[in-house]
């Protein structure tokens, strides 16, 4: 009970530091609206961009000098041979880096090659860059994070593990929090889903895969600025990782079912061999579209409530859109788990689909 | 964006939304006249309303 509250205040406090430097991130430095509107909406399409350096937040001083607080990552091309460097020779995207003869710049984000120390990027009609574009591996800060969360997790279930050996098989301390959630991924997702003789091959996938998302989402709305799920390249990789698992592991009678549908006509078989095909493509690109999109969008409403504080400026307006923000960054709480979730069942019907066996009786 | 553009995305989010809510009030209804399925209806929901999202959040791209 003491416990409990003492948790009060410093969840409060977390609370509102979150909000303040939410404010601080979107704070503008100019006084005209339509300014103003510009440099808010230029602000939410750089946090939804993927950055070579980490930065917390960015102020411009009254002399219009931009000062940044964060750190560089390692910039890593391969371009007519490996070229490593700080991303501090970019200095924010502000200048040309030069690296054993080569200059590079960044433009929107992304790394290109141009040709000199003043060299420019060249746009054609669509305002896609013509430049050179070399092989690019570099740590970005989305990396970055994944390979936090990875550290992050493999601590947290480590330490489960550990003190599962300890106790004899009672759950203690960080056991205790996750063992509910653990047992609800394998009783209500996979055991109903995939059935009681597989499920098991499945539950090391689909717990990672729900908490890795879970906790990137819940990450993605702290003012670190991270925001993973909000690139469709990650969202990508996972939901190629579940098609991958579905084709791998799939029985017999998957492929016929998809291929030569028992218990319809021969022409009726013909029709439906390529759409069953393009079934299985669809549906792994529908889990990609659908956490990319629901996260983006999400994080677009946020970042444009806090910034229509700054647009309204009175007493009515503001705090108008302060309470939206509050009641929206509660909503998206939710979704963070909510999307995890519909990933992970998603994934597990699939699976399910995949290692179903039918009795056949006489009338499919 | 054009008008066309903003009309299309109009008409996916008013579909989308028709869908969502008409699985979300059978929901209730079916949760009213079944209170001990409760967990089983709700994901049965969750799942069916993802699907319509995921439709009308590719219609969007599709429109933008």
């Amino acid at each position: 009970m003491r416990r409990k509250t003492s948790l009060k205040p410093i969840t409060l406090l977390l609370l509102l530091i979150t909000f303040v430097s939410y404010a601080k991130e979107g704070a503008p430095s100019s006084d005209s609206k339509a300014d103003k509107e510009t440099e808010i909406k230029e602000y939410i399409q750089h946090h939804l961009q993927d950055s070579y350096d980490f930065t917390l937040f960015s102020w411009t001083t009254e002399a219009g000098e931009h000062k940044y607080f964060g750190f560089p990552l390692p910039v890593i091309l391969w371009d007519n041979g490996l070229k490593v460097f700080s991303s501090s020779k970019f200095h924010h995207g502000e200048t040309v880096a030069e690296v054993d003869g080569n200059y590079y710049k960044v433009h929107h984000a992304k790394i290109y090659k141009v040709d000199g120390p003043n060299g420019e990027i060249v746009e054609d009609d669509h305002h896609h860059a013509t430049n050179e574009k070399p092989l690019d591996f570099s740590i970005t800060k989305n990396v970055t994070m994944i390979m936090m969360v990875f550290l992050i997790m493999f601590f947290m279930f480590k330490k489960m593990a550990s003190a599962y050996k300890k106790n004899g098989g009672m759950p203690k301390g960080m056991g205790r929090l996750l063992e509910p959630i653990v047992l609800y991924v394998r009783d209500d997702i996979a055991r109903p889903n995939i059935g009681e003789k597989h499920y098991k091959r499945y539950m090391s996938y689909l717990l990672t895969v729900f908490f890795f998302v879970w906790i990137v989402n819940l990450f993605g709305l702290t003012p670190i600025g991270m925001n993973v799920t909000n690139n469709i390249a990650v969202t990508f990789c996972l939901a190629i990782i579940t098609y991958l698992i579905t084709t791998f592991t799939a029985k017999k009678d998957y492929w016929k079912h998809i291929f030569w549908m028992p218990g319809v006509p021969v022409p009726m078989k013909i029709i439906l061999a390529p759409i069953e095909l393009l079934g299985t493509i669809i549906k792994p690109f529908s889990l990609m579209i659908r956490l990319y999109a629901n996260i983006t969008a999400g994080h677009i409403v946020l970042m444009s409530l806090i910034g229509m504080m700054f647009i309204f400026k009175n007493w009515l307006g503001s705090p108008l859109s302060f309470v939206l923000a509050f009641v929206l960054g509660i909503l998206e709480l939710l979704v963070a788990a909510l999307q995890a979730y519909i990933f992970t069942m998603l994934s597990a019907l699939y699976f399910g689909a995949a290692v179903e066996e039918h009795d056949h009786h006489e009338a499919h | 964006m054009t008008i066309p553009n903003i009309v299309g995305a109009g008409l996916v989010v008013i579909g989308a939304g028709i869908g969502i809510g008409k699985i979300g009030g059978s929901a209730m209804e079916a949760i009213a006249r079944q209170p001990e399925a409760t967990g089983k209806i709700q994901t049965a929901m969750l799942i069916a309303a993802a699907l319509i999202e995921g439709i009308g959040f590719a219609a969007l791209f599709a429109v933008s």
